[in-house]
């Protein structure tokens, strides 16, 4: 196989970080190549490098043989280079047609457009119509949106970049054959995820990223996922210890729960039932906007439902808004980290403060005691090993992993009842997310019960009792986890809905 | 190549530090403006900002430098809270407005009787009228989800029609002839609002805007409202998840504000101004705006900044009175200053990066 | 009350004029906010139009030049705002009040030697046997040529938005900054485009009505006109065709109130005066209560952006 793009030596420093350091490697034509690393390891800063958003400190770039070296992403897409993004890229309020236009550079009129959208979706066994508005499909929908507008122009070099976080195993089954067909076809594929089973079954080349550096080079489908994972993590990682708590009496009790939606394009809750009892972990799987957020806020107070719709420990605290319920003791933690979960601009004390009034005695009539609400900070950093100068640094300075260390550790240390979090290990890189993980494992096993909603079903399997999964607002019934098969699991999540496989 | 490149952390120099390097880009800019009016600059910048503390007829000056602040700190002490919370109100000139016609009105209903209760009541009153007047745009928002910026905004001008139906029909002095107007609240002695110490310039409405500051200061390092408010601000979405009600800060905040600048209308029309007349708004509702921002939206920060906005005022009398410095320059100048602090403000969030960055 | 004494031929006719300068800077301002930017400093730039162009008009004797020089005035300062929030991304609701104040400021300054001048004002199109005709003739064919530029504006506007890639890439920047960024498009330079064209209509707007409408030079003149274009924006969810209606209802109840002032109705006068504010207020309610808020507003109308990398 010859060559498509070439990097050699590309490096490119922010402020305090360098995100890449002299990487080189080189895409086979027709190649499918991993990008493999952990969050933050530079994967991201080097595909937008590729695609003309960043511009490298040093180093080159060839492509086809020829220098390559896009201002913007522009030169990129006029070169043959297309990029399904992971997010960011797709206008809600927009059309189908209208959001492939503007991912192109010279877009047909709209009405041969949406021809050819149909004609290539099919043909792919992506169907779209290119009529509706973004903003109404699904997570898979949408990624099929981005596919066919990189499709649609004729690449030689197809990015992915995570592109099977929000969907169904199903689906990505699905996806991959349609990923091989276009190999086939001459395009190559640089393939950016962090999950080892899915590139050992679809690449055939691999580079590991960590630190910004090259560490490594292997062929997929010979090395073992396990040397893989060492190679991207630079240590063995010891999985939870698995526990031996009693499950004991039922705490939280949700019944017959529907809440419309918050906005436009939300998800409605329809009749969402669900127990948990202490000391048990209860995993929600589902793809991405199947509800996830809605049932967070359902259950955290920020949106009151009917009477009697969820119990705490017997009591009704269905109409109670969260800082009551904090005081009953349930207590959550939403995906968002920076905006939801924790006030980006204000200091770790004064985000410590915002869960943390009921149940750590921070209020005496009305007034805040910050010498209280500063040692409480300094507790979970100490704690939670969050890596920070302080309390009194604001929320944005730290990093994903170690603010989620801090927002999870916020509400373990307060010894809550019921804690319900939302993608608790979301863009965390592998220590921070196995101490978070270990974390709400030990909580459960001093009693407490655990929601864990999450679109990581390898996390859902490893640390849950019970399995549930949402789909489009409803939950269908836990099921022990020992039991379960990916299969299954993905027939619950919806299987593949009206994707079919590509017409190879 | 010039880059904004987000700090980490908000430098908390750069946002002591950035009023001070707006006043002084103001002045350098207004001078150019001076200059292109014909007036030496550097004698118009000493009439509007020396002369008037430290010239020779300060004595006059420093009273009148009180009477034009206390209104502009009172309201913007209120404006600030929900600026802080982002709720925009930004109708204080109309709630000024309605509390002085309310205070006024509700005084001159016992003309001419000389009981001690007439002062306290007008006072109670133009909270009232001031704080009513706030709960329009307030009680909007929350029932059908308007916009308080405009609601508020039409509020003044509607406030205006109703201090010119005041002036002209339903407070007009019976007993006088000539330009419409109320009867005068300062030489009525139960109802007026006098000079306390003599030579101050300091009325009620000083010792209104004192108690405001302590109080706000306090409850927006101290208090668990004060927190929320700052929340509110900073990550609406995290503040819902934090418990914050949301309605509940709207109706304080909004009616706070309007509460105290109808505070600051009613001592203005029963001490300095004297009596409900067409020409009594004076703009002090809007300039207030500016004071909030240049006091960096921080109680403590908004006496400075009302202090200095006064003696533009004051100075600029002065300037228009010796100079004949048009009286329009100062309310361009006063707008200057807030683009600068807007400007500069950019500073404390971010650092300004020449170059590419070198390669580490 | 004499209610004959108001003729609806007349009356239709004035509330085009009186409508114009609200249309067009509201029409800019839509286009402004589409493209995700809150610009609260119609007022400033609409009063900075009227004096420029009343000055250029009375200097000149053209009162084409002074339209020209207010669309110019009004767009310098709409980019000063520009500067400031899309490039030291200042928060964009104080920095269009600071605008607002400024400009009232800096006009009376601007305006101090040119109050209870007249300038030459632009006179009516005469279409021949057109403009004769009854009630059409001064209705529909009786007009200067800015009332036909303002609708001719209104078409060009909502057709850039609909069937142009331009105006495709315009809502995108204005439906997701970051989006469009990831796409390579220049989200700051959209902006700053649309902002310039919102304030050269919001100084068009101003120019009307000192060059036409009043047509004199008055400290604070535009009196909320500005603020009123805002609310008519929200009132037309942001669409060209429905800021064209806004803008003629309210310019009906302003013609309606002074006809029925000097028409000696038994109603305050200062009830009368307020009343286009109050109907404003009116509006707002009405169109926010509707079911399904916040469908049509642009979904970064108003956030700052920043491309982190």
């Amino acid at each position: 196989m010859t060559t498509l793009l070439e990097l050699s030596g590309l490096t490119k420093a922010y402020p305090g970080v360098v995100a890449n350091s002299d990487v080189s490697f080189s895409i086979a034509r027709g190649g499918v190549h991993a990008l493999l690393g952990e969050n933050g390891a530079g994967k991201s800063t080097l595909v937008k490098t590729i695609y003309g958003l960043v511009k490298p400190d040093s180093g080159s770039m060839r492509l086809n043989g020829k220098p390559y070296t896009p201002s913007e992403p522009r030169d990129a897409r006029a070169a043959g280079v297309a990029m399904v993004f992971q997010h960011f890229s797709l206008f809600e309020a927009l059309s189908v047609a209208e959001n492939v236009a503007l991912g192109m550079e010279t877009p047909p009129p709209m009405r041969d457009l949406s021809r050819r959208i149909r004609e290539v979706s099919e043909a792919y066994g992506l169907p779209l119509d290119p009529t509706r508005r973004v903003g109404d499909l699904s997570a898979g929908e949408r990624q099929r949106v981005e596919i066919v507008r990189c499709l649609l122009q004729d690449p030689s070099l197809l990015i992915m970049d995570e592109p099977t976080s929000v969907l169904t195993p199903q689906e990505v089954g699905i996806l991959f054959a349609t990923l091989r067909k276009l190999a086939l076809e001459g395009t190559s594929i640089l393939y950016i995820s962090h999950k080892l089973e899915e590139i050992r079954a679809l690449c055939d080349a691999a580079t590991i990223l960590r630190g910004g550096k090259v560490v490594g080079e292997a062929n997929p489908r010979k090395a073992s996922a396990a040397e893989l994972a060492e190679q991207m993590v630079g240590t063995k990682l010891t999985p939870p210890k698995a526990r031996a708590g009693a499950v004991g009496e039922i705490i939280l009790q949700v019944s017959r729960l529907s809440m419309p939606p918050a906005s436009q394009f939300g998800t409605p809750l329809k009749n969402v039932s669900l127990a948990v009892r202490a000391g048990e972990v209860l995993g929600i799987g589902g793809v991405a906007g199947n509800g996830q957020d809605e049932l967070l806020s359902a259950l955290s107070g920020e949106r009151r439902t009917s009477r009697e719709t969820v119990l705490l420990e017997g009591t009704d605290v269905s109409r109670m808004p969260p800082s009551a319920r904090r005081a009953a003791g349930l207590l959550t933690a939403p995906e968002e980290r920076l905006g939801h979960a924790a006030a980006p601009d204000m200091s770790l004390t004064e985000n410590a403060v915002l869960t943390g009034t009921a149940r750590m005695g921070l209020l005496r009539n009305g007034f805040l005691s910050w010498s209280r609400a500063r040692s409480f900070a300094k507790d979970i950093i100490a704690q939670f090993d969050v890596r920070t100068p302080g309390p009194g640094v604001a929320a944005r300075s730290l990093s994903g992993g170690n603010l989620q260390k801090f927002v999870i550790g916020r509400e373990v240390l307060q010894g809550p009842r019921v804690l319900v979090v939302n993608q608790p290990t979301w863009g965390v890189d592998a220590s921070a997310a196995a101490a978070i993980r270990q974390a709400l494992l030990d909580l459960a096993a001093e009693g407490a019960g655990i929601v864990v909603i999450s679109q990581d079903l390898d996390e859902l399997l490893e640390i849950s009792d019970r399995f549930a999964a949402l789909n489009g607002g409803a939950l269908g019934e836990a099921v022990p986890t020992s039991s379960l098969t990916m299969e299954q699991i993905g027939l619950m999540l919806g299987g593949a809905h009206d994707l079919e496989e590509a017409h190879v | 190549m010039i880059r904004l490149e987000r700090r980490p952390t908000p430098s908390r120099v750069w946002a002591a530090a950035s009023p001070l390097v707006a006043v002084a880009l103001t002045m350098v800019a207004g001078g150019l403006m001076f200059a292109a009016l014909g007036k030496d600059p550097f004698e118009a910048i000493r009439t509007i900002f020396w002369d008037p503390v430290f010239g020779e007829f300060a004595w006059y000056f420093r009273g009148q430098l009180l009477v034009k602040a206390a209104p502009l700190i009172l309201i913007a002490v209120g404006l600030a809270m929900g600026f802080r919370a982002g709720i925009w109100n930004i109708g204080a000139e109309g709630q000024y407005i309605v509390g002085a016609i309310c205070g006024a009105a509700a005084g001159l209903a016992f003309y001419p009787s000389e009981s001690w209760l007439i002062f306290p009541l007008m006072v109670i009153a133009g909270a009232l009228g001031g704080f009513l007047w706030a709960m329009i745009p307030a009680l909007l928002k929350l029932r059908f989800g308007t916009n308080e910026i405009l609601v508020s905004l039409m509020l003044v001008y509607v406030a205006e029609n109703l201090l010119a139906s005041a002036a002209v029909n339903w407070l007009r002095n019976p007993d006088a002839v000539g330009f419409p107007g109320s009867r005068n609240l300062g030489r009525w002695e139960a109802a007026s609002n006098p000079e306390l110490i003599a030579g101050t310039g300091a009325h009620w409405g000083v010792v209104a805007a004192v108690i405001a500051v302590i109080f706000a200061q306090i409850m927006m390092t101290r208090h668990l409202m004060g927190f929320q408010i700052r929340l509110a601000g900073a990550a609406p979405r995290a503040a819902r998840f934090g418990g914050v009600n949301t309605a509940r800060l709207v109706i304080f905040c909004l009616g706070l504000s309007g509460m105290l600048a109808g505070l600051a209308g009613l001592f203005e029309v029963a001490g300095p101004a004297g009596q409900i007349s067409i020409d009594f708004a004076s703009g002090y509702g809007f300039t207030a705006i500016i004071v909030a921002f240049l006091g960096r939206l921080n109680p403590l920060g908004i006496v400075a900044a009302g202090l200095l906005m006064a003696l533009t005022y004051v100075g600029g009398e002065a300037a228009a009175a010796n100079l004949g410095l048009p009286g329009a320059a100062i309310s361009a100048f006063q707008g200057m200053l807030l683009f600068f602090l807007l400007a500069v403000d950019v500073l404390s969030n971010f650092r300004v990066r020449v170059g590419r960055g070198v390669v580490a | 009350m004499d209610l004959s004494s108001i003729s609806p031929t007349l009356l239709i006719a004035s509330l085009m004029v009186a409508a114009t300068p609200i249309l067009l800077a509201a029409l800019g301002e839509m286009v402004v906010e589409k493209a995700g930017v809150l610009n609260l400093g119609v007022e400033g730039m609409m009063i900075m139009g009227a004096i420029s162009g009343f000055i250029a008009g009375v200097e000149t004797g053209s009162p084409w030049l002074g339209f020209f020089v207010a669309a110019i005035g009004g767009a310098a300062m709409a980019l000063l705002f520009g500067v400031l929030t899309q490039v030291l991304l200042s928060n964009q609701v104080a920095t269009g009040l600071a605008l607002t104040l400024f400009g009232l400021g800096l006009s009376s300054l601007f305006g101090q030697g040119y109050v209870g001048i007249k300038a030459n004002s632009l006179k009516r199109l005469d279409m021949g046997f057109l403009s004769d005709l009854p009630f059409f003739g001064r209705v529909v064919f009786g007009h200067d040529p800015i009332v036909y530029l303002s609708l001719l504006l209104v078409f060009a506007v909502w057709a850039f938005l609909k069937f142009t890639r331009a105006g495709l890439v315009l809502r995108a920047v204005g439906e997701s900054h970051d989006a469009a960024h990831a796409l390579g498009y220049h989200v700051r330079r959209v902006r700053m485009m649309a902002i310039a064209f919102g304030g050269a209509c919001a100084g068009l707007g101003g120019a009307y009505l000192s060059l036409v409408r009043v047509p004199q030079w008055t400290e604070g003149m535009t009196a909320g006109a500005g603020w009123i274009a805002l609310a008519i924006v929200v009132f037309a969810s942001w669409r060209a065709g429905r800021v064209l209606i806004g803008a003629y209802l309210f310019g009906g109840i302003v013609v309606l109130q002074l006809n029925l002032q000097t028409a000696g109705a038994k109603v305050p006068v200062e009830l009368l005066s307020a009343a286009p504010y109050l109907v404003t207020i009116i509006v707002l309610v009405l169109i926010s209560g509707r079911a399904g808020r916040g469908g049509d507003t642009p979904a970064d109308l108003g956030k700052p952006f920043h491309a982190s990398t």
